[in-house]
């Protein structure tokens, strides 16, 4: 029986020919990524004497709190920027370097084909775009891997996701995943891996970062893409690998590897589609489904998700020479300090404040109802963010809306939740 | 397997997430006070004035999924659940459960038994609901999961 892309790369981290679902083996890890919500809580489980096994593999991003908003969050970057500073960690980033961490690993060459990435936050799974295993694990697992550079792992079965044909003009990454999502259901990926297939160069690399980022709201363990050549280029460019490397080093699944499920998605057919709350499946495709008018009193765009540059390009396309809607709070976060500074290159920043949006400095902070954008009581946001649980953003009965960047910057406009086609 | 308790069922539905198991807001302090003083309040506001030593937790599919927050079974634990038993676990949830010793048991049949309200006792391996007599042998663990589990998690099983 062959193998899926991510069975290779299991099979070879823990030093085996082969691995069979549902096997529990220990592998070598080549990246331990951790932030300033969950380090901490790893940090203290280490013993004053303690050594990383290696301080090249270890990357701290103070994302989530930080610029810190408070006395208690500030204690927690320090705990980190301590921590960072006496194992002399090499990839550890403070505000202004610091990006939000999915957004920055990739961009400063840190995520290798065929590698094999924990982290300590669910959207782990990002690197997957990029040809390698990455997942989400917690705190006690990023100490043991600090400590002694192994993750414990079941050998996941996946699902093949086939895509085919191109996205309508307008739609995105962002509804091919939210999509995906509302078939499977939040938990229809559950300890699988979803391997991606077919036309992958349909989507941008950065929409395919989009797509694996959210692979973990219908519960996957990772996202597979392999490696097309706008990825392979992305990766010589951004110093992750020689092209040599990628020869040798880029992973493809065996064609008579096994899947549980085979889903083929025409992308041709997809919608601008939103997820409404409180789940990432409870989607609705705008100018299908009859959603009335949801008249709207923040948007927020940035994030992990999408806040990258061809994120902020797509915004920048609606508000250009538009304003946001009387009553609307707009805010927008790139998700690093390159994307921002690329962005107000590109007149895209005068853009956004012409527009009347607010632009900040690249944090989590309102993803996961940290601050930067908290809402009250009753208050809806259609966020480019990836959950709409229960109080994520805020006040248990906020409501927030899961969208594409183009559905987020026409509702700024136009005051209530609508398709980018309404107003151009 | 050492565990023993007694206590009552807090019985939720399908999807509980880690972001209503503990509100990401207050995740700027990991301290157990903390996170027993908040955990469940989004979608239950009495279960930290009720929930006692020895308690437990029974749910539908899908069990903490969401974020990678080790906060959700820590709250759990600081407010003294023993056990959580669920149709389903999201994974990262599933393995930061094991990692940080926080019992869990994946049975549809028990979720769908056992009702809010319940007295469960836990004793040599075996489930008894004191409310309606009914009896669970736990399903065998893997031994890989119950080694790290019964030395009280993964930092204690690689430190040994």
């Amino acid at each position: 029986m062959g193998l899926t892309a991510t069975q290779k790369i299991l099979a070879k981290k823990a030093g085996r020919k082969e691995v069979k679902p549902g096997e529990l083996i220990t592998c070598d890890v080549d990246l331990v990524m951790g932030n300033d919500i969950t380090s901490p809580v790893a940090i203290k489980l280490l013993n004053e004497n303690d050594r990383v096994f290696d301080k090249d593999k270890i990357a701290l991003v103070l994302d989530h709190f930080s610029p810190c908003k408070d006395i208690k969050s500030a204690e927690q970057c320090k705990i980190v920027r301590d921590f960072a500073k006496k194992q002399e960690i090499k990839h550890f980033y403070d505000v202004g370097r610091m990006g939000i961490e999915h957004a920055l690993l990739p961009e400063r060459g840190l995520v290798h084909p065929g590698d094999l990435i924990i982290g300590a936050d669910s959207h782990t799974c990002t690197y997957g775009a990029l040809g390698c295993f990455s997942t989400g694990i917690g705190s006690t697992d990023m100490a043991a891997a600090m400590l002694n550079g192994k993750v414990w792992l079941k050998v996941p079965s996946a699902i093949k996701v086939t895509l085919k044909n191109s996205l309508p003009e307008y739609v995105t990454g962002k509804d091919v995943i939210l999509t995906l999502i509302g078939m499977l259901g939040v938990d229809g990926a559950t300890y699988k891996s979803l391997e991606f297939a077919g036309e992958i160069s349909a989507l941008s690399l950065e929409e395919r970062l989009t797509v694996a980022n959210m692979a973990v709201e219908c519960g996957a363990k990772n996202a597979f893409f392999p490696l097309d050549d706008e990825a392979k280029m992305y990766l010589v460019v951004r110093g992750a690998c020689t092209k040599q490397y990628l020869e040798e080093n880029a992973i493809f699944p065996d064609e008579d590897a096994e899947y549980d499920q085979e889903i083929v998605l025409d992308l041709s057919k997809i919608r601008p589609t939103v997820a409404f709350p409180h789940l990432p499946s409870n989607i609705r495709k705008l100018g299908v489904d009859d959603i009335g008018k949801i008249n709207i009193d923040q948007v927020v765009i940035g994030s992990c998700t999408n806040g990258r540059f061809s994120d902020l390009c797509e915004a920048a396309t609606i508000f250009q020479g538009k304003k946001v809607a009387k009553g609307v709070r707009c805010i927008i976060i790139p998700a690093t300090p390159e994307v921002y500074r690329f962005a107000m290159d590109q007149g895209i920043i005068e853009i956004f404040m012409r527009a009347g949006c607010a632009v900040s400095t690249p944090t989590c902070g309102p993803c996961l109802g940290g601050y930067m954008g908290i809402l009250a009581s009753g208050e809806k946001c259609v966020a480019t963010t990836n959950r709409n649980f229960v109080g994520r953003m805020g006040a248990k009965d906020s409501e927030i809306y899961l969208a594409s960047p183009y559905v987020a910057a026409a509702s700024a406009v136009m005051g209530y939740i609508c398709s980018p086609e309404e107003i151009l | 397997m050492k565990l023993k308790f007694k206590g009552k069922v807090f019985k939720y539905e399908d999807n509980v997430n880690t972001d209503v198991i503990i509100p990401a807001r207050y995740l700027n302090d990991s301290s157990e006070e903390n996170l027993k003083l908040h955990c469940m309040e989004d979608i239950d506001k009495d279960f930290g004035s009720s929930v006692k030593n020895g308690d437990v937790v029974v749910a539908g599919f899908n069990f903490g999924c969401g974020s990678s927050r080790e906060h959700a079974p820590l709250a759990l634990k600081a407010s003294g659940v023993k056990m959580v038993i669920a149709k389903s676990f999201a994974r990262i949830f599933f393995r930061n459960a094991i990692n940080t010793g926080l019992y869990i048991v994946e049975n549809a049949e028990m979720a769908d038994e056992i009702s809010n309200g319940d007295t469960l006792s836990f004793d040599k391996g075996i489930l008894k609901d004191l409310t309606t007599g009914r009896e669970y042998k736990l399903p065998e663990m893997d031994p890989f999961i119950s080694s790290i589990i019964e030395k009280g998690g993964l930092m204690e099983a690689i430190r040994k």
